[in-house]
């Protein structure tokens, strides 16, 4: 066997590209007549267009068109994917959601109209002489008050600014509320997981192509999905039929969910490229990504936990009001739903459970899937109370977990999922091991030595990866199914070509996919190219994000190699005049068991393209194969993340001076890139509970819309992270028994941080029982001092 | 950002006549003005950039003085600035180092953030601030949010920082931006201690003069402890409350006490 394979750490390919500074991004994609496209958009966030003038603008040099929504009114509104039914059996109220806005804007940041011109600054010059006149209406902020009677209505040929009342497991309402009544201790917190801006590094860009002669539209796209895109673009807003409309998603510089959704931008350049017959370029501002970007999170949260006098969770109840934004992005109405809901059990055996969630429109920036999607929001209000339950009833916080963990699979949870495969206790174990947590107090004493409060927080987590089940989720109320797809397309000198519909933009695909199918051929890793993002290239796909491209992605690739291998060993065995069921494949070579005879990879290759001596009679010439993969169940990766922290009680301020993870994620394929998401996803997590905060005045302007006031985590706001992913209980159902790590980081991580600071100001005596993220320093100090 | 023309004169009395005229402005390491005309926030049509000016850059101390060319990098005044090591240390941790190649003492001083560091210094120096036409007392010099007592077209040419026994600055970082959320400045003299602070206040830098007399008759953290800053006029926004600002102000002049050097 070659080097690399299953298991080794090999270098990420792509980075050679990507360090040199050799990476193709959307926006160094430049066609030949190209024109930019300026986007004009509400500086109010909720308001009537009485008028727009574009007369003196239409005359500013250079300008080729000015687009407005009257342009848009044969074309259908951006789509959601996903039909949220509500506990009365009603589906969810739907506002449409233009490319440019109708008679209303509903958010700063809403687009208006789009000026294209030969130029960007003309097209910029061209949108200060349009007159826009905007009466301002009031603002609908506050999720609660958007509810209250009389509210004024983001939408206003919707009922109400509720989207849907959704209760999850509607049955069990009245069996929670009792157990909850009659229970030894109920424990109940209130908190706010914070409004997130994705902020991936390349802003999203698009570019829109149409050849006449040919009726064929292109659009080259920074997306995480690209055949998503061009089915929903395709098929619900522009009605371009797919064999029409090719769509590109070359190196993508990070998505974190921002990426996945469709966006007006790619509608209005794929659209205005045939209107004026050349290409058309807009590449957002990190001005622009702050207001038109899908934000994340946005949750205001009731639990209430109810415990027997053992510490045995008896029950569990959350009330949640979720932000939509002004429309529905996607994704958006399945995350505090069915990505959410379905997580409440945890890793625990609480028998019990009913998640309630209002989902609400307000004048913001529409919320989707942030890295994690929904999991984060529930992991963060169950680690948060049950931490919460431990210091109230005086047990350790490790063991009140212990008591309760789930240790028998499958488990089947009240919230409706099963468990296929988990350790809880082995991920706990490893996890106070690496973090030296019986070495605490001796550290928390030089910490007080020092004048600094030490704590120790610990969450464990659970997630549903691997997404999704497609008979499951169109149940759900998903509009698409969510299998992927692979080719494996093999050369005749052996070189292998994979044409995945997963999408890697920073993940590592082009490596670690390379891996799987060299370890399965036995072939060396530098043999083999994955292939994606680019719906000419590859089978439909449904991209990535929800952890589910090894999982899900891999197994796919996984049964076209086997279909590869099957037919191979054919040949194989007709070139050694063999039997079929003799013929074994190790290190790239095919052998008739028992006897010295074999033929190499490369042999059985050049046979299938030169089929000389070949059995054509049976099968086909040629070595491709296709398979989709459609799961059988979700994937569930958990893990303990230790976090500790020194705060300075004079101003507040946090360190996080060590953070450990140990994390179960079934079987690994490359340690190294696994290693990586980790760190990445406990970045992103350390910074929602830290720094980062997207916060809107009374006004709903965004108070955080640029780096000087929304807060990234950097390197030295980080620990050295201590990773493990040792604990393996492989999944039960995908054929590499992965379970998918992209996202465990950010999901774990939030809980274990709050419940450290909480713990070192509790330990110094201060009775702080919970601080909202991000816990900057003046809330920390707010909070030592109320 | 909008055209401009571009004029980079080879000496300050070049750079005086080029900005006489209208709707020329000076570039000195361009990292507010630049990005503020990105923005289209500021469109000026001529741009007089100071940087390059020899007579304008450098360091050099003579007399107990330290004397910083206007058009001195931050990055300059971190390496070269030793004998005022509390000025070498402030300068050295303004943004990061792509900020500190580029941005220059005169340009901060003349933008006058009520965020900046070099204000602070300056201001708990009781530095000089030369331009071409006169010297201005530090004490004189700034005037509240991003105003100054420069006169149109005015450009300074060097800063005369007195070096003191010992000083230190002490910058408490917006976790965004990593401008001071509260920095303090202080300076011990032999005729008396001045303790300035940057980012607090709604009015801009300015001195606490109860901790000056405090620290001038006790040089020590301790000298502060019946003190309290007031919380009205200072600063709230979403990264601390105008409490929260005020007693960061004693916590960091404390600290600055203690790490003078």
């Amino acid at each position: 066997m070659p080097d690399g394979g299953i298991g080794a750490s090999s270098k990420r390919r792509e980075d050679l590209r990507f360090l040199t500074g050799r990476g193709k991004y959307t926006d160094d994609i430049n066609l030949q007549g190209q024109a930019h496209a300026h986007f004009v958009r509400s500086d109010v966030a909720h308001g009537r267009i009485n008028s727009i003038d574009t007369s003196a603008a239409s005359s500013m040099p250079g300008v080729i068109r000015i687009f407005t929504a009257t342009d848009f009114e044969g074309v259908g509104g951006i789509p959601c994917g996903w039909q949220v039914t509500d506990r009365f059996g009603e589906v969810m109220q739907e506002p449409k959601h233009p490319i440019l806005a109708e008679g209303k804007v509903r958010h700063v940041g809403d687009p208006i109209c789009v000026v294209v011109a030969d130029t960007l600054e003309q097209a910029r010059d061209a949108a200060d002489a349009l007159v826009i006149n905007i009466t301002p209406l009031e603002a609908v902020l506050d999720m609660k008050a958007a509810l209250a009677e009389g509210a004024t209505k983001v939408h206003d040929d919707l009922n109400s600014n509720l989207c849907y009342d959704w209760g999850f497991v509607e049955e069990n309402r009245e069996a929670v509320a009792e157990a909850i009544n009659n229970a030894h201790h109920v424990t109940t917190l209130e908190l706010r997981n914070n409004r997130l801006v994705a902020n991936p590094m390349e802003p999203r860009v698009a570019v829109g192509d149409y050849d006449f002669s040919t009726d064929e539209h292109t659009l080259y796209t920074t997306s995480q999905n690209p055949h998503v895109i061009r089915l929903l673009m395709g098929a619900f807003v522009l009605g371009i039929p797919e064999h029409k409309l090719r769509v590109v998603a070359p190196d993508v510089g990070g998505g974190f969910g921002a990426k996945i959704y469709h966006y007006a931008e790619e509608a209005f350049c794929t659209f205005a490229a045939k209107t004026i017959g050349r290409p058309v370029k807009w590449t957002s501002t990190r001005s622009e990504a702050f207001i038109s970007d899908a934000h994340g999170r946005d949750h205001v949260t009731k639990i209430e936990l109810a415990l027997d006098e053992n510490g045995k969770f008896l029950a569990l109840r959350t009330d949640t009001h979720a932000n939509m934004g002004a429309y529905l992005s996607t994704f958006a109405p399945s995350i505090p739903t069915w990505l959410h809901g379905t997580l409440m059990a945890g890793n625990y055996t609480t028998p019990l459970i009913y998640v309630n969630v209002k989902a609400v429109f307000t004048n913001t920036v529409p919320v989707d899937a942030y890295r994690g999607a929904g999991r984060p929001e529930a992991t963060f209000q169950l680690e948060r109370v049950v931490d919460k339950a431990a210091r109230e009833m005086g047990i350790d916080p490790v063991e009140l977990r212990r008591r309760n963990f789930i240790t028998e699979f499958p488990y089947a949870t009240p919230v409706a999922v099963e468990y296929d495969t988990g350790d809880y206790h082995a991920t706990m174990d490893k996890l106070l091991q690496i973090s030296d947590h019986a070495g605490f107090e001796g550290r928390a004493a030089l910490s007080k030595a020092n004048g600094k409060l030490r704590g120790f927080g610990i969450a464990h987590y659970i997630e549903a990866c691997g997404i999704a089940p497609s008979n499951l989720v169109g149940q759900l109320g998903a509009r698409a199914g969510l299998y992927e797809s692979a080719t494996v397309r093999v050369n005749a000198t052996g070189s292998i070509s994979v044409m995945t519909g997963s999408h890697s933009h920073g993940q590592g695909h082009e490596t670690s996919f390379a891996q799987v199918v060299a370890d399965m051929i036995g072939v060396d890793e530098n043999q083999i190219d994955i292939v994606h993002g680019d719906t000419s290239k590859t089978p439909m796909g449904m991209g990535t994000y929800g952890s589910r491209s090894i999982a899900v992605g891999g197994s796919a690739m996984v049964r076209a190699t086997e279909k590869i291998i099957n037919k191979a060993k054919k040949i194989a065995a007709h070139l050694m005049e063999a039997a079929e069921g003799d013929i074994e494949l190790k290190d790239g070579q095919f052998s008739v068991a028992g006897t010295d005879k074999s033929v190499a990879w490369g042999d059985v290759t050049l046979a299938a393209y030169v089929p000389h001596n070949y059995p054509l009679e049976d099968i086909e010439p040629g070595l491709e194969e296709t398979a989709f993969y459609d799961p059988a169940n979700f994937t569930y990766p958990s893990g303990a993340y230790g976090c500790e922290v020194e705060v300075d009680p004079a101003t507040g301020k946090v360190t996080v001076v060590a953070f450990s993870a140990a994390d179960d994620f079934g079987n690994i394929i490359n340690p190294m890139i696994v290693e990586g998401q980790v760190h990445g996803g406990l970045a992103q997590g350390i910074g929602q509970a830290m720094i980062e905060n997207c916060a809107y005045d009374d006004q709903g302007q965004l108070l955080s819309g640029s780096y000087m006031d929304y807060a990234m985590p950097r390197a030295d706001d980080l620990p050295m992270f201590t990773v493990d992913h040792s604990s393996i209980t492989p999944c039960t159902h995908n054929p590499l028994g992965v379970k998918g790590c992209g996202e465990a980081g950010a999901i774990g991580s939030p809980p274990a941080l709050v419940n450290a600071v909480v713990d070192a100001l509790q330990r110094a005596g201060h009775n702080v029982t919970h601080i909202d993220m991000p816990l900057s320093p003046d809330r920390v100090w707010a909070a030592m001092n109320s | 950002m909008h055209n401009f023309e571009f004029v980079k004169p080879s000496s300050v009395a070049d750079a005086v006549s080029a900005l006489a005229g209208e709707g020329a402005q000076a570039l000195g390491g361009g990292q507010t003005l630049l990005p503020t005309m990105k923005q289209r926030l500021a469109a000026p049509e001529k741009l007089v950039s100071l940087s390059g000016l020899a007579e304008m850059t450098g360091v050099s101390s003579a007399g107990g003085v330290m004397t910083i060319g206007g058009a001195t990098t931050h990055a300059s005044v971190a390496a070269d600035a030793g004998a005022y090591p509390g000025l070498a240390g402030l300068a050295a941790h303004i943004g990061d180092p792509a900020v500190r190649n580029r941005g220059t003492i005169g340009g901060s001083l003349a933008n006058n953030d009520p965020s900046a560091c070099y204000p602070a210094a300056a201001l708990g120096s009781g530095a000089t601030i030369v331009t071409n036409t006169r010297e201005i007392a530090a004490d004189d010099f700034f005037q509240g949010l991003f105003s100054t007592a420069l006169d149109e077209g005015e450009i300074i040419t060097a800063v005369k920082f007195p070096i003191p026994q010992a000083s230190n600055y002490q910058k408490f970082v917006q976790p965004a931006s990593r401008f001071a959320l509260v920095g303090v400045f202080v300076a011990r003299y032999a005729d008396g201690v001045r303790v300035a602070v940057t980012g607090a206040s709604e009015e801009g830098v300015h001195r606490w003069s109860a901790a000056e007399a405090a620290l001038s008759a006790n040089f020590s953290a301790a000298a502060l402890d019946g003190l309290s800053v007031a919380a009205d006029g200072m600063i709230a926004d979403l990264h601390g409350t105008a409490a929260y600002r005020a007693h960061l102000v004693k916590v960091m002049t404390g600290r600055a006490v203690a790490a003078a050097s």
